[in-house]
């Protein structure tokens, strides 16, 4: 691919932008599929060159598609959906596909959806199946939904080991499976629900985790931006390390790593969940590069002032590593940033879009 | 049978076809029906579990029905999206 292509999700349809950041050739937008629809998120799969996007009608629901070429004719994926529940009603009733991530097998593809589930593709995007076995820990665990839904957003493969995946929840928390999904345990310790009552706290599985991802090349290694907080964890996702010192503020909801450096994450900072703008009007990404001990604001290029921008969970995707890394974000306000060399420098990518819901990097 | 219209965007994801004649005793038997057919367009009016969705209205014979309404081979079902906004 010649240029850097963009597909950008938003409350109006998805918008694949193309421009190469390299020449300085602007992005454009080179076609603009489901109208009308709320695109919640869009992603290439790598592997296959096969990209799926998830939209819902305000009417007539949620589902997810996939092509071969965005500018063309887009074809309904079977599911995910909920199996059929009794004769009384009782079953799940599909409302949002948060995330599809490709996992370590060929053609396995998972999806996080609301009411939480992960769902799991084996023919490459095409049928989904329910895991039941997390699904009846939902059932079971009493899950409470966050301000934005009850969600399951973000799914970390292990790379090499296809039995090994994490998940986050809001806000049930972080669930880690070591035999391919069949079995679940929680990863909650070190997790610090401020915004619950202090004596409401201890061993409450109102866990709102934003976002989190794995580090590729040391794998036992994860980053999160929690409700409030940022951590890390070391081992696997079982216990968290708050690592927020040195932030704007401990709020925000996406987060990205350089997937060659173990040691590094990204996140944008918002006031807090009362105010949930950049702080001060000032846009600014953050970058640690020893593992949260110090952040490091990357703002050159990015509004400086009189800028209250909101960016949500998944509305920040990169492409390559290390310094060369780009990076993009987008806000509610219709505004799409880009780097080109890892958060050193930012440009405006587009403006006055729909309000951006997901970004990703085909 | 029953003939079952409909608006866009949903007939153009039917075919292209505003006007459909299904069999079926049930209101949700023949959308069921309606949604299988090729091209098809399952879980647009019905979710997962059968039920119309909250912002789909169905109406038999000019009166607003829901899933389990008998059908005669007479009727006329009309699908039509909720009128939203201000």
């Amino acid at each position: 691919m010649a240029t850097t292509e963009l597909l950008v999700g938003t409350k109006k349809g998805l918008f694949v932008l193309r421009g190469d950041p390299a020449t300085g050739m602007p992005f454009e937008i080179a076609t603009r599929a489901f109208p009308g629809d709320v695109v919640e998120f869009a992603m290439r799969d790598r592997r296959t060159g096969r990209y799926f996007a998830s939209h819902t009608s305000g009417f007539y629901g949620p589902r997810l598609m996939y092509t071969d070429d965005p500018t063309g004719e887009w074809t309904q994926a079977t599911g995910p959906v909920f199996p059929e529940g009794g004769s009384d009603g009782s079953g799940a009733t599909l409302e949002r596909i948060w995330v599809i991530t490709p996992g370590e097998s060929d053609g396995v593809l998972y999806s996080g959806v609301a009411p939480a589930a992960l769902f799991v593709s084996t023919d490459g995007g095409e049928t989904w199946q329910l895991n039941e076995s997390l699904w009846k820990e939902h059932e079971a665990g009493d899950w409470q939904p966050g301000a934005g839904g009850l969600a399951l957003h973000s799914i970390c493969p292990w790379p090499g080991d296809p039995l090994r995946l994490a998940v986050g929840v809001s806000a049930a928390g972080v669930w880690l499976t070591d035999d391919g999904g069949q079995t679940w345990r929680t990863g909650y310790e070190g997790l610090v629900p401020e915004y619950m009552p202090e004596e409401d706290r201890d061993g409450t599985n109102v866990l709102c985790v934003h976002n989190m991802h794995r580090a590729p090349t040391r794998p036992d290694r994860l980053f999160m931006q929690f409700h409030g907080n940022v951590y890390r964890s070391d081992d696997e996702g079982s216990s968290w390390n708050e690592i927020r010192a040195g932030l704007a503020s401990g709020f925000g909801f996406p987060l990205l790593i350089d997937p060659s450096d173990p040691d590094s994450a990204f996140v944008i900072p918002l006031v807090a969940d009362t105010d949930r703008v950049t702080p001060d009007g000032h846009v600014r990404v953050y970058e640690t590069r020893d593992a949260g001990a110090t952040w490091t604001p990357r703002g050159t290029g990015l509004p400086g002032a009189e800028a209250y921008l909101t960016v949500l969970r998944q509305a920040f995707g990169s492409s390559g590593e290390g310094r060369g890394m780009g990076l993009y974000f987008g806000a509610t306000s219709g505004d799409v940033f880009g780097s080109p060399d890892a958060g050193a420098t930012w440009f405006s990518v587009h403006e006055r879009l729909a309000p951006v819901t997901s970004v990703r990097v085909a | 049978m029953a003939v079952v219209t409909l608006r866009a965007p949903l007939s153009q994801r039917a075919g292209g076809d505003a006007r459909h004649e299904l069999p079926g005793e049930t209101v949700g038997d023949v959308l069921r029906e309606l949604e299988s057919r090729p091209p098809p367009i399952v879980g647009w009016i019905l979710d997962e579990q059968g039920r119309v969705r909250p912002h789909v209205n169905v109406f038999l014979n000019g009166e607003r029905t829901r899933e389990d309404s008998a059908v005669a081979t007479t009727d006329v079902l009309h699908v039509l999206p909720s009128i939203s906004g201000g």
